[in-house]
């Protein structure tokens, strides 16, 4: 049986599951599936994190950005509300990108710019592209659907389960399958490996350094790879906590006024 | 000519100066000094400096061939206080064209939330709401259209303005107030920088434009109201307006100078996903009712005015929008029949499309931008291209153009066709 798995979760991943209920034997690939995305996720009903991303490009020139990243729970495996506050480079300082991402449909999402004090509405289509210029993918932000992709499990050794997805519709999206490296333990995919139409692996997310919080794994460190053109983005996930007591501060009124939570 | 390029020498080398001085040549030490500010004063501290040239592509009889000239130091703090948080933000530009030295004030506010449903923000301030890209209709808080036609950063089209504003929220809806006890206005282009249209023929410099400004207290004040909700994702909201032209649509008999007109307008507008991007419409009403009958010719008529747009994806990092704009001026027999003898008849709708493309290319650092106004009615047109280019996390580099075409020397557009330029600047932030 089949179903998608958001890989990605590696990168905001920070955030997610609740205790995980004894592992079966064998599970089947659904509730592999299921169980991976609640807790790259869903850790928590909501949390908070400091993220450093540092970008170095083919050619070895690097970039950073700093951000704090707020994310709430509409539903636990559901819908989700995300707030990203920009620290750094000083030129998106106090820049806020909002997402509200919904399960079915297009996520909604807003973009701050305060110089303008303007709430500008983004096209949310295509949800594999760069996000804020790192190789991470607004899906890795905030997840790839587990409705959008077929999953094989493929193997299991005595870490990781082992999956293949490969996409519904392969139009939307500029790879023909990935593979995911799912823990045994924890539910944690530590590594997803993108195939081009070709069959060639070209790019690798990699969770680097996992730590418990609160009860729930958490990326601490992750890393995605350009394999074909060279480049990566390695993010570092500070200050990670869960269950901070959010109220709705994902509405026009905290674009335009940051709430404290994402403050200094 | 040697002058030129030795000034401008100069104000390149004061640039790197204060780059390096501030020590932000390398990434690592630009983030140093807002950081080590925040330690010692726990304030945030940042901005830019930058450097800016621009020249016209043709003569103009009226004006310099330097569309713009400057360099530009800009600071900004924020303190946060027990009670809500301070904020300043002020340029200190150094201005080759006006041949001057000038601070700006561009915030300086107080930002609180007395109560869990109420925002406030108080003192000078930038304002921004209504749902038209580079279009404004129920937005009718200062513009400055120098900066916009001379290739200044996009931050500088909107112009501060002297408010308290009071938001108020609930599930109901939500309430935005803001109340300017003195008028505040648009930067208008009146001949100093760029020539334009006067009413009888192109004038520059040799005829600047001058008003009879608003400037009694309470008296010539201004009170905008914007009441929004959004609904699964779908933004609406309704305004009001209540103060006067932010240009001076009116004219002096007597003295030939310009006037603000009042005006009180209401609209509406529509935002959401649509079909895979994002859709808007907003309409208002501009009711100039110092001229309620629409038969006085020095005073602008009434207009309804309507946009919808659209924008979207068209492939990764490559984004389309398209706006289509009316004014719709009320009264026009009567407007036509006042009209004096030999003054320009303007039509009673004028349409606009633009059309946005924006392609961001070598992992954002470079992005390519071509914004156009095109009028049908008025047979013009206003280009602005432009390139952005990130060349570290403090530098950046962007050069563009403002290029105006039209047929007639009195259309919107077509009026500013002597000042069609091309600049470019570097700019350093910390």
């Amino acid at each position: 049986m089949k179903r998608s798995i958001l890989l990605s979760g590696l990168f905001i991943l920070c955030i997610l599951w609740k205790a995980v209920p004894a592992a079966e034997e064998l599970p089947n690939v659904k509730d592999i599936v299921d169980r991976a995305n609640r807790v790259a996720y869903y850790a928590g009903d909501d949390g908070k994190a400091k993220v450093s991303m540092t970008i170095t490009d083919s050619q070895g020139r690097v970039r950073t950005r700093e951000f704090v990243i707020l994310r709430k729970d509409v539903s636990d495996g559901g819908e989700q509300n995300f707030y990203v506050y920009f620290n750094k480079p000083s030129d998106v300082r106090k820049m806020v990108f909002m997402v509200h991402k919904k399960i079915e449909g297009d996520d909604d999402r807003w973009l701050y710019l305060p110089a303008l004090d303007l709430v500008k509405r983004i096209a949310a289509s295509d949800k594999r592209t760069s996000f804020v210029g790192s190789h991470f993918l607004y899906e890795d932000v905030s997840g790839r659907s587990i409705h959008e992709d077929e999953h094989t499990l493929i193997g299991t050794d005595e870490k990781y389960y082992i999956l293949n997805n490969i996409p519904k519709d392969p139009s939307t999206v500029e790879f023909s399958s990935y593979k995911i490296w799912i823990d045994r333990k924890s539910f944690m995919p530590m590594k997803a490996e993108y195939r081009d139409r070709d069959g060639k692996a070209y790019r690798i997310v990699e969770a680097l350094e996992v730590e418990d919080v609160q009860g729930h794994p958490t990326v601490v460190k992750s890393r995605v790879k350009d394999i074909i053109n060279g480049g990566e983005t390695v993010s570092i996930f500070d200050d990670v906590t869960y269950d901070i007591g959010l109220g709705d501060i994902f509405t026009e009124r905290y674009l335009r006024r940051a709430p404290k939570e994402a403050r200094k | 000519m040697i002058t030129t390029v030795y000034r401008n020498v100069i104000s390149l080398s004061l640039l790197m100066f204060f780059c390096s001085f501030s020590g932000v040549i390398s990434n690592a030490s630009a983030s140093e000094v807002g950081d080590w500010f925040y330690d010692q004063y726990e304030t945030e501290l940042y901005g830019f400096v930058e450097a800016r040239q621009g020249w016209r592509l043709q003569d103009d009889p009226f004006e310099k061939d330097e569309s713009i000239s400057e360099a530009r130091f800009q600071l900004n703090l924020s303190k946060e206080f027990s009670w809500g948080i301070g904020k300043f933000k002020g340029d200190l530009v150094g201005d080759r064209v006006m041949d001057e030295v000038r601070g700006e004030l561009r915030e300086l506010f107080i930002s609180l939330s007395p109560f869990d449903f109420m925002d406030m923000k108080i003192g000078r301030q930038i304002q921004t709401w209504g749902t038209g890209d580079l279009l404004f209709i129920n937005d009718l808080f200062p513009k400055d259209w120098e900066s916009f036609f001379t290739g200044r950063d996009d931050e500088y089209l909107k112009a501060p303005s002297d408010s308290i504003r009071a938001s108020f929220f609930s599930d109901h809806a939500n309430v935005d107030l803001s109340y300017s006890p003195v008028f505040n206005g648009s930067t208008y282009i009146d001949g100093s920088r760029l020539s334009y249209w006067n009413g009888v023929r192109i004038a520059g410099s040799d005829s600047l434009f001058n008003d009879h400004e608003r400037n009694r207290f309470f008296r010539d004040d201004e009170i905008a109201v914007r009441i929004w909700k959004t609904i699964n994702g779908i933004e609406l909201a309704v305004y009001g307006y209540d103060g006067f032209w932010q240009t001076p649509e009116g004219l002096n008999r007597e003295t030939g100078m310009g006037i603000y007109p009042r005006l009180r307008s209401a609209g509406a507008s529509l935002r959401s996903s649509l079909l895979g991007g994002i859709g808007n419409i907003e309409a208002g009403y501009y009711d100039s009712h110092q001229d309620d009958a629409g038969d006085d010719p020095f005073i602008r008529n009434s207009e309804a005015r309507f946009l919808a747009g659209y924008e979207r994806e068209l492939a990764a990092d490559l984004t389309a929008g398209i706006q289509y704009y009316l004014e719709w001026m009320s009264d026009y027999s009567e407007y036509e029949s006042s009209l004096p003898p030999g003054a320009v008849r303007k039509d009673e709708k004028r349409h606009l499309i633009t059309l946005r493309l924006t392609r961001l290319m070598m992992n954002q650092n470079l992005r390519l931008s071509l914004f156009g106004y095109f009028s049908p009615s008025d047979e013009d047109l206003y280009l602005r291209p432009k390139l952005h280019y990130k060349i570290s996390d403090s530098w950046a580099v962007d050069a563009g153009g403002n290029i105006f075409i039209g047929e007639d020397n009195h259309t919107f557009f077509s009026q500013f066709e002597n000042n069609s330029n091309a600049y470019a600047g570097l700019r350093c932030s910390y």
